[in-house]
């Protein structure tokens, strides 16, 4: 049987309860991909939650979404494929052991997904500057839909808010993979973390591609 | 097994076609489809997530194990969705009083 300690040439990255560096990054992919699924859950809540008050408030809804800016949300989504297939090209060089092509590609999924986040901020601050934010200020246009598109807008908060803190950790775990990318800790044999990381940030990009079109683009024809 | 490394084209393809998706999605919004506007941007939407699951999260290379974990999220989410569903969507079926 082989093992960490029988073998005392092993990669320093082997961990000694695991054969061999296959079988501890099939461990590891697996155990992303059962976060993963309790992750579809815990969106799935609050599209749930969507889904009811769409089908309770159709109008009001139609209402509400007019207020959020299309072109803004179009662009955050290219972006965040952007990154995606930037992040799908560092794991790539991860595997092919390229240094440079992996912190090149780290750099620009880092900034992409800063960009997303820049626009994200500025959408809010518009929010609150026009007293879209639910609470004690929020004021409406049409007196009718005021109170479903309170309830829209804090579903908005909620799941944009949400998506936007899975940005935000995913941001420092890319960070901490470029830390290590830069001193040469990922190899050809041995890129696990880069692997791991890019299923949580593909996972990310998944959230926003059901929410543009479900918060941005209701009823405009 | 051993990660099976795919061609560059190949990531840039899928970018490509999630790119002219959103295109389609955005642009079926400003089309009148009345109660189809909804099916048709989520269709497309589940598509979308489709290529990313299976090119840029490797699942269509991945292992037995990790394919049926991701057709479990899916099992999950319909047992979530069909049971509150069945209750508010057919509260107003029988017209009984308190319901």
């Amino acid at each position: 049987m082989p093992n960490g300690h029988a073998d005392t040439a092993h990669h320093p990255a082997l961990q000694h309860h695991f054969d061999n560096l296959e079988q501890q990054q099939d461990a590891a992919t697996f155990g992303m991909w059962v976060f993963l699924v309790t992750e579809v859950l815990f969106f799935g809540g609050m599209f749930m939650a969507y889904t009811l008050y769409r089908y309770w408030y159709p109008d009001g809804w139609v209402a509400a979404s007019h207020h959020l800016n299309v072109l803004l949300g179009a662009f955050n989504t290219a972006v965040l494929i952007g990154s995606s297939l930037t992040m799908a090209l560092a794991v790539r060089a991860g595997q092919l052991g390229e240094r440079r092509g992996q912190v090149l590609f780290l750099v620009l999924t880092i900034l992409l997904g800063a960009v997303f986040l820049g626009v994200k901020v500025v959408e809010y601050a518009d929010k609150f500057e026009h007293h879209l934010v639910p609470g004690p200020n929020f004021l409406f246009d049409d007196a009718r839909y005021a109170r479903p598109a309170q309830i829209f807008f804090s579903v908005y908060f909620a799941m944009t808010g949400m998506h936007a803190l899975h940005m935000i950790i995913g941001l420092g775990l890319l960070t901490w993979l470029l830390l290590n990318a830069i001193k040469g800790r990922f190899t050809r044999e041995w890129n696990t973390p880069v692997e791991v990381v890019g299923l949580y940030w593909h996972f990310v990009d998944i959230i926003w591609i059901f929410l543009f079109p479900l918060l941005y683009l209701v009823g405009h024809h | 097994m051993s990660a099976h490394i795919a061609p560059r084209s190949l990531y840039f393809t899928i970018f490509g076609a999630l790119m002219v998706l959103t295109g389609v999605t955005v642009g079926i919004t400003y089309v009148d489809l009345g109660a189809a506007s909804l099916p048709a941007a989520m269709v497309i939407a589940v598509f979308k997530a489709t290529l990313v699951v299976l090119f840029f999260m490797h699942v269509r290379w991945s292992g037995r194990l990790v394919q049926v974990t991701v057709m479990t999220s899916l099992v999950f989410l319909g047992i979530l969705f069909f049971h509150i569903l069945s209750d508010y969507l057919t509260r107003g079926w029988l017209g009984v009083a308190g319901r």
